[in-house]
This record gives C-alpha cells, structure tokens and sequence, in this order.
C-alpha cells in the first residue's frame, strides 16, 4: 500500500502539464529577451500563460500578472515591495494573523525591525480572521493588510472577499497568500478586492519553482529583484517559460475540475473525519465548514506527532505533523498554537491533505491503520497513562 | 534529518517495552509540553539490573534511544549503569541528527532517575552517587528546568 496524503506539501506533476511544458525543455529554449525566432516563440508562451493566468484569477488586465520563482518570492515581494514605498509616505503599520505562512511572518518580523509596527490578528479557535477585528485595526498609518486565503496546515478558508472590502473601504492595501486556495475553491481578485495575491504552481499538480504575484494596476510597489527589463522592469531573471507554460496549464485544468474534485474531496474527508473523531480524545483542528476540501488536521492526545508519522510511513502513508520534532525545531506548530491548543496536544497534530488521486481506498485504509498506531503509540506512553489515571 | 537503520530497527521494534510491578526503581525525566517524557522501570537483584522497562512518549529518537538505553544496562552491574551516557546511546544506535541529541540526554538520565530511586527506597541519599537529575535539556524558553 502506498498513499500520498501530503498534497498541502506539494502535489504530483500532472502528466497533462507535463506534455504541455516539454517543448520548451527541449527544442524551444529560446531566450524569451531575444530577437530570433526560437527567443520570439518561447515569448509568445510566456504572454500567453500570463493572458489565461490573468483571465482564470480574474484580473482585469494579464499585465497584472507578474511571473516569480514560487509562493515564499511573491509574499515576500508583496509585502517588502509595498511597505517600502508606503514607508516614504510616514505608513509603517502592517496587519497580518497569527497563524500566516513563515513566508509572511518572517517578512513582517524583518520589517519590524526596520521600524514597522505588526498587528498580529487572533484566529480564534475555529482557526477563522473576523473581518471586524481587521477593520478594528485598520488606523491611518497602516500600510499593508496580508491575510492568507486559506491556512496551509489546518486549511480554514478565510474571509477574503468581506476582509477585501474593508480594506477598499478604508483605502488600505491588501495582500493575500493564496498558495493553499488556489486551484482548490473559487479566487476571483477582482470580487475579492485583493490588490496583491500570491500563488505557486506546485501546489495544483504543477511544477516546482514558478510562482506569480498579481498586482492590481495602480499599486505602487517597488522591486525585489532587480536586473534586466524581465517582467516590464519589475521583476529581473530570464523567465522560467517551462515553468511558466506549466503554470498556466496546471491551473487552468484546476480550475476547469474544481466543483467535480470539490464535492469528492469534501465527501472523503468528512468520512475520514468522522472515522478519526471516533478515536478517543482526538480533535479536529480548526473549522470543519471553512475548510479546504482535501484537508484534514486532527490531534490525538498522549501522543507525539512525529512518532505518529514514523509509523505511517512503515505503513505506506505519506503525511505531515505540525508536531515540533518533524521542522527540526521544539516547538509545535505556531498554527496549532495559535489555536489556543496546550503544546502537550499541539505535539500530537496529524495532517492528511488529498487531491484527485486519492480513493475511498485510501480513506478506507487511513482508517484502519491510523486508529492502530495511535493505540499502539498510547500502550506505552506515560503521558496517556496521566491522561486516563485523571478521569 | 534523517535517521540511521538503528534507530529504525529500534523505533519500529522497540525493546523492554511496559512496565515492571514489582520495580526496585522508577525514573521519570521530561515534560509533556516540550515533547518528551520518558519512564524506566528497574528490578535490581544483588548488585545486577536484570530486568529493564521503559514507556515512552515522544519522537522517533525518544523512542529509539530509550529501547538502547534499556538494552545497554539489562545484566549490568549499577556501577555499570551508573556509567551509562547518552554518547554511548547516540553511539550504539549509529549517530543521531544534530536536533535530537537532547534525547540521548533524556535517555541517561532517565537510567539516572531509575537508579537514583533505587537509592532512595534502599534509604540511601542518591544524590552523592547518581548526581542531579536533569528535567530537560531542551533550550527554547518552555519553561522547562534544568
């Protein structure tokens, strides 16, 4: 048995995009910048995926599309380009959840230091940003307001499109970090009021290392990269057309599939997560009804979330924990912590994340063996025998 | 991170696995909320642990290194067990990553507790022979005393 449940990791590439890439891996390895034709038609790609990126995400004009090396560049691009211009005109407040991307968290914690002040926004317990808590700390100073689409360990989909006009509303900018949504429910930038929104091609069955940011026109933002006249000067590096070109097709075939592997996903997690609450003092983390459909993430407690995953993997299951052994760090997840969850439980966490090729099967067999080792793992944990000696 | 073949062989097999009853000494070293608690149970006959248990919650490495821990002072003399590191744990189970050296740690002293409460119920002060236990080695502001 082999199962890849880590989909919110990474996806598998798409025989599809696949195909659609390889021309431009192999005899159409023009430079985009040149003149002679094999640079001219690698170009033509590379404008092409850009118009249907622009059209699939809603924005107005594909010249909003701006190319980057994935998720991590375009936040970070996002959130430093826009603060640096703002800060010349006396704007150095940023606000943002406690629960964002490291890729969100790190940027604002360095632009603290360069003298912004950060607004971390609570999560609450169902893992969801309240809109009035983002106009509550909207004040005239501020800059930039970044609150991702959806969460990547606990997937709570956020309330964009009422957080997006708020954020119109008061003439403050606003970014999102829709790596985790894209391709997964609908994201419209124009309904949305979004003004900056991140997004990564590996994340729907496409390639490694091509991301976009999109820029609403209008918004002043200075570079990350700079260089050559790549990307109208706003953005250096000869382009990834490969990347590029499988970008676009990878999104468009999510798009194009959504509502179908919507209701599926849905349907097997709900009946993974029913199995799984049957587990005694087990939780489901974050809300089940603002939830991406191929995301699970519960904690068991008595257990460590590492060991849980260890053993999954001897069983053929590829997973991911926010337990604190498995980033190398000793401390759980700061998403589950943001949660209001005890570290104690927050160290047994488990995420399962599905896409389309997952089965029932899987679910069939995740509720097999994932009731088995978390029996297993408590037969000799002495923070289980605490736990029952108390009730 | 990875982890060697023996620290695998121990994690998905460990050895000594439950508890003793009739234990002539019970340790407990860790905290639940850095991750860790490790339990070893003792019996000691004459001079000599012949029989060694251990429950464990944690990691993989925590798992590992207590099973070793276990093997490596089964039908030893105290003054044998007493000797135990955790670089000789790391070292039977063929290394460790950098980030989980600290169970090792919680590993020796773990034996240490275990021994040091053997004294105490013989009526002797353990202190003078085992030394000071160490809670945690963890380093991360959780509040865990060293």
């Amino acid at each position: 048995m082999h199962i890849y449940a880590d989909n919110a990791a990474t996806t598998a590439l798409s025989p599809d995009v696949l195909k659609a890439m390889t021309p431009y891996l192999t005899e159409i390895y023009g430079n985009p910048s040149s003149l002679y034709r094999t640079g001219a038609v690698a170009k033509d790609a590379v404008e092409a995926a850009r118009e249907n990126i622009a059209k699939l995400i809603g924005a107005k004009s594909p010249a909003e599309v701006y190319f980057t090396s994935g998720g991590s560049e375009s936040d970070n691009w996002a959130i430093k380009g826009v603060c640096k211009v703002l800060k010349a005109q006396g704007k150095n407040h940023i606000i943002t959840s406690k629960f964002e991307h490291h890729a969100v968290l790190h940027v604002c914690e360095s632009l603290a230091k360069e003298g912004f002040e950060v607004t971390y926004l609570d999560v609450y317990s169902d893992g969801l940003v309240r809109p009035e808590d983002v106009k509550a700390a909207i004040r005239p100073e501020t800059a930039l307001v970044t609150i991702m689409y959806a969460n990547n360990e606990i997937g709570t989909i956020q309330p964009i499109a009422e957080i997006g006009k708020i954020c119109r509303e008061a003439g403050v900018l606003f970014h999102t970090d829709a790596v985790q949504a894209m391709g997964n429910v609908p994201v419209n930038v124009t309904d949305d009021s979004v003004d900056l929104l991140s997004l990564t091609a590996h994340k729907f069955h496409g390639p490694k290392g091509c991301g976009a940011l999109y820029i609403r026109r209008g918004v002043r933002i200075a570079n990350l990269i700079d260089g050559g006249a790549q990307e109208r000067s706003r953005r250096a590096g000869t382009e990834n057309v490969a990347g590029i070109v499988g970008l676009s097709k990878a999104l468009e075939i999510a798009i194009d599939t959504m509502e179908e592997r919507r209701e599926k996903l849905t349907k097997m997690r709900d009946r993974l997560i029913d199995g799984l609450l049957r587990i005694e003092r087990s939780r489901l983390n974050g809300s089940r009804e603002c939830r991406l459909p191929g995301n699970v993430n519960m904690c068991f407690e008595g257990i460590e979330g590492e060991s849980l995953l260890l053993k999954l993997d001897l069983a053929g299951v590829c997973a991911s924990s926010g337990s604190a052994c498995t980033s190398g760090s000793l401390d759980p997840s700061h998403v589950l912590l943001s949660l209001g969850l005890p570290h104690e439980i927050a160290h047994g966490s488990l995420r399962l994340s599905f896409s389309d090729s997952n089965t029932e099967e899987d679910i069939d067999y995740l509720l097999k063996v994932v009731p088995e080792i978390v029996d297993y793992l408590r037969s000799f944990s002495p923070l289980w025998d605490k736990i029952k000696s108390e009730n | 991170m990875a982890y060697s073949e023996k620290v695998m062989d121990h994690f998905a097999n460990p050895r000594n696995v439950g508890e003793i009853p009739d234990a002539s000494g019970v340790g407990e070293v860790g905290n639940s909320k850095c991750g860790d608690i490790m339990r070893m149970y003792i019996k000691v006959e004459g001079n000599v642990i012949t029989d060694c248990k251990f429950k464990t919650f944690g990691c993989g490495a925590a798992i590992a290194t207590s099973s070793m821990a276990t093997e490596l002072i089964k039908g030893k003399t105290i003054d044998e067990a007493l000797k135990l590191t955790n670089k000789a744990v790391m070292e039977a189970l063929d290394g460790l990553p950098a980030v989980k050296v600290h169970c090792s740690v919680l590993a020796e002293q773990a034996i240490k507790a275990a021994l040091s409460d053997y004294y105490t119920r013989q009526g002797i002060d353990p202190t003078p022979i085992v030394g000071v236990i160490k809670e945690c080695d963890h380093d991360h502001g959780c509040g865990c005393e060293l």
